[in-house]
């Protein structure tokens, strides 16, 4: 081992030593998740009939196929089980590995331990070294961990063991994402936003690529989540496939350690500009707007091309039924017009999941705020605590509310260009407005934490992946209802939004209300972290 | 309130972490005018104390008065008149120095642009870079300044020099002094003696959460012992029975010990009797009145 990466074998121990509840919690709560999703279909379309059936009504379906892709052996057992793990499952096993990247990377390098440890006998290279093993290895676990208990639960083996690979191929392809963005941002913070918005172009590329006729079009092969789908797991594996996220892996670990010789530790590509000497910050509000407005319109830049993207696959609804009894089927229920009401609320929804993350990361700045040391010389002034919490929280609730009128903006204008038809815009605005309370809800749930349980504030996401995660497999593994209701995501009027959305509309507002009253109670009754 | 109510008066304050006794029944007075040295290890609870007087923690038992406030309760009143200099200064990595000094200054309730501009240019500090970029000393000045172009009745400071070098450190007494001469209060938390010696006109010295001393400086020598260093012409015989006397390096004709004042004569006549040649006594450094509250062998020869 080069002097460049002395020290790597103590970083990599002190990484496994720091994670090792966080990242087996992560890699074990995956490979069950596969693995329970296996067991349950297995139940649930016991013939070969009941599969081909399903897999028929997944493919004719925009709004499934746009989401999760397509089936390509309708006879596989395997393939319909795993129908939403394949894009879904894989776009966060890919967020876990980014993050995990980043945080022992960037994430070490800000608060100064990295400083710390460069005392000692410790190599430029080593720590990014570190991280990528830990990657590495994590991800074969995540492979291997993932093969068993799909197997377990009934599926084929070979079947199991390429999806178990695909999954790790794509966790290593994203943490290798990190290990780049980690080198090009100034920050931790936007080392990760950098790595969200790979992952989400990139899930949008194989979704426009998955509606094309036949499908997989050209842009589905420029996706590792497509990738990853296109490797066809239980549909007659193609396994040189694999090739392309390795390849690329590669590559990516290269372009890191070319990056990381050219900066200082701690600091970004780019130096530091002079700024202004007098500062023009009145308030906590402005600190607020000054730390969050830039994430926030990064934020929106995307929801809008994102928005406009979803929306315009409204055209390709009525395409997809290539099958006339298919075709009829759907007349039955509500005819075409019922199709695209399913495909753009399912959009909608999706859509305000995504909201809810980033109302969850800019109330969860009050933690980090405080945790970090800069709350306290801020409430050493005259600013009372209410004040400085609400300044925050005023920017995730402002923001969630303006990233969907966004939304709705977006999908509307682009669903009604593909479809021709205006009346779409208003309909779709108003559903994803309708969403704004479900979303304040989950973004409330962050102040009731920050107030009583603080150190459990970063809990809101497990939360948050809990409730997409029922909402997504709850019928499937025949949850009770009232399991399902607890996510606050269900109760949102979805469209058509007639009058009897104004209740839950309400219902939720208050529940929002009561939640942030709470933990502003709790937040004003216990010691500031120190 | 009436002027001659102390500014900080704290009695029987206690706070646990979990396991961990912060604070112990720590009384604290500190009065209207003065500059009041609180001293102490590393994890005694200084931190933890200012943290009570700010509100940023509630303490379990005991009362806390700051300028006739409670400090958990009139948070808004009472630090639109006090400053506060943390320890350990956490800056926005992105906005510059000027910025931050601004904002605190506003948020403080206004600051004084000449002010502003003299603190600065005594320490030195540039004011349109990055916080990312400053060094632990230079994010310390940025507290230091804001803290200073405000004006405010009490001044809380906790280790404020731990990061500057020694010509700043000078600077920062000279702004107290000038905070002094100009009637505000200031309550000084530090490790470092040599500055709450120049600085202070009391100290209260904590030790495990509690305060075990307190008062003027020269009421605090008369408790403690004298350093004495002789040498003399004859062989010294039966020294050692002179009353108050310990830690005794008899060495031929040179003599080292400490002594109580009160025994202070008997030594001398011994010596005298001896043919003094050369003789040195001085009082204890605060580093050894401060020692010899942790049980710590105090050390003629390693005074400051």
């Amino acid at each position: 081992m080069s002097e460049e990466n002395a020290g790597t074998l103590a970083m990599l121990r002190l990484a496994l030593r720091r994670d090792r509840v966080l990242l087996t919690s992560w890699v074990v709560g995956l490979a069950a998740t596969a693995g329970f999703s296996a067991a349950a279909t297995v139940e649930l379309y016991p013939t070969e009939e009941q599969r081909v059936a399903a897999a028929e009504a997944i493919n004719a379906s925009a709004a499934v196929v746009a989401l999760y892709g397509r089936i390509y052996d309708p006879t596989s057992l395997g393939a319909v089980s795993m129908i939403k793990l394949t894009a879904l499952g894989a776009a966060i096993v890919g967020i876990v590995m980014l993050f995990i990247a980043i945080r022992h990377t960037r994430g070490e390098e800000e608060p100064g331990r990295l400083e710390l440890l460069s005392g000692g006998r410790l190599g430029r290279r080593a720590p990014l070294t570190a991280a990528l093993l830990l990657v590495s290895g994590a991800s074969l676990a995540l492979a291997l961990l993932t093969a068993v208990a799909n197997t377990a639960a009934g599926l084929p083996w070979t079947g199991s063991l390429a999806f178990g690979l695909g999954w790790g191929a794509t966790a290593l392809v994203y943490g290798t994402v990190g290990a780049v963005t980690a080198q090009v941002s100034d920050s931790a913070r936007a080392a990760r936003g950098l790595g969200l918005v790979v992952i989400a172009v990139t899930y949008v590329l194989r979704a426009v690529g998955d509606l094309a006729e036949p499908g997989p079009g050209p842009l589905s092969w420029l996706s590792p989540i497509g990738w990853n789908q296109q490797l066809r797991a239980y549909s007659g594996e193609r396994w040189w496939v694999l090739v392309l996220p390795v390849v690329v892996s590669a590559g990516l670990v290269v372009v890191a350690y070319a990056l990381r010789s050219r900066r200082d530790l701690g600091a970004g590509l780019r130096a530091d500009r002079p700024g202004p000497a007098v500062g023009s910050l009145h308030t906590v509000g402005g600190l607020a707007w000054r730390l969050q407005g830039r994430i926030l319109l990064a934020w929106a830049v995307a929801f809008v091309l994102f928005g406009l993207i979803l929306g315009s696959m409204a055209g390709s609804v009525d395409k997809l039924l290539t099958s006339p009894a298919m075709k009829e089927f759907f007349e039955k229920i509500g005819g075409s017009a019922g199709l695209v009401d399913i495909f753009l609320g399912a959009m909608v929804a999706i859509i305000a999941a995504i909201a809810a993350a980033y109302g969850i990361s800019a109330a969860a700045r009050l933690r980090s705020e405080e945790v970090e040391g800069h709350a306290e010389p801020l409430l050493a002034t005259a600013t009372t605590r209410t004040r400085w919490a609400t300044s925050h929280y005023a920017v995730a609730l402002g923001g969630t509310a303006l990233l969907m009128l966004l939304a709705g903006l977006s999908i509307g204008t682009s669903a009604s260009a593909a479809l021709g038809d205006w009346s779409q815009l208003a309909r779709v605005l108003v559903a994803a407005l309708a969403q704004i309370p479900a979303v304040w809800v989950v973004t409330s749930l962050v102040l009731l934490l920050f107030g009583w349980l603080p150190r459990w504030t970063a809990a809101v996401w497990g939360l948050l992946a809990a409730f997409v995660v029922v909402g997504e497999f709850g019928a499937l593994w025949k949850l009770p209802e009232w399991v399902m209701d607890i996510s606050p995501l269900r109760h949102a009027p979805t469209l058509p939004v007639g009058g009897s959305g104004v209740l839950p509309v309400v219902v939720l507002t208050l529940v929002a209300v009561a939640l942030s009253a709470a933990g502003y109670s709790g937040w004003r009754r216990r010691d500031l972290a120190g | 309130m009436s002027d001659s109510a102390p500014v900080i008066d704290v009695r029987g304050l206690s706070k646990s972490f979990g396991s961990t006794q912060a604070l112990d029944g720590l009384d604290l007075r500190v009065e209207r005018g003065e500059v009041h040295g609180f001293l102490g290890p590393n994890g005694a609870g200084k931190t933890t104390t200012l943290r009570v007087l700010l509100g940023s923690v509630r303490a379990d038992s005991g009362t806390a008065t700051v300028l006739g406030l409670d400090p958990w309760s009139d948070v808004p009143a009472l630090h639109a008149r006090l400053a506060y200099v943390p320890g350990d200064v956490a800056l926005w990595p992105n906005l510059t120095g000027g910025e931050v000094i601004d904002l605190l200054a506003r948020l403080q309730g206004g600051h004084d642009a000449t002010r502003r501009a003299r603190l600065l240019e005594m320490f030195e500090l540039d004011p349109t870079k990055k916080a990312r970029s400053y060094s632990k000393g230079n994010r310390q000045k940025v507290a230091l300044v804001a803290a200073l172009a405000s004006p405010a009745e009490l001044y809380l400071f906790d280790e404020p020099t731990s990061g500057l070098d020694p010509l700043m450190e000078e600077q920062f007494r000279r702004c107290v002094r000038e905070l002094k001469d100009d009637g505000r209060t200031v309550l000084l938390s530090s490790h470092i003696l040599s500055e709450a010696e120049a600085l202070s006109d009391r100290i209260s010295i904590i030790r495990a959460g509690a305060v075990v001393e307190t008062g003027a400086l020269s009421d605090m020598r008369h408790l403690q012992r004298l350093v004495i260093s002789a040498e003399t012409e004859h062989e010294l015989h039966g020294i050692t029975d002179v009353p108050g006397l310990d830690d005794v390096v008899l060495e031929g004709n040179h003599l080292r010990c400490t002594v109580e004042p009160a025994h202070l004569a008997e030594l001398l006549s011994h010596l005298t009797a001896a043919g003094i040649k050369t003789l040195e006594s001085h009082p204890p450094s605060l580093e050894q009145l401060f020692l010899s509250h942790y049980g710590v062998r105090v050390d003629e020869d390693d005074h400051v």
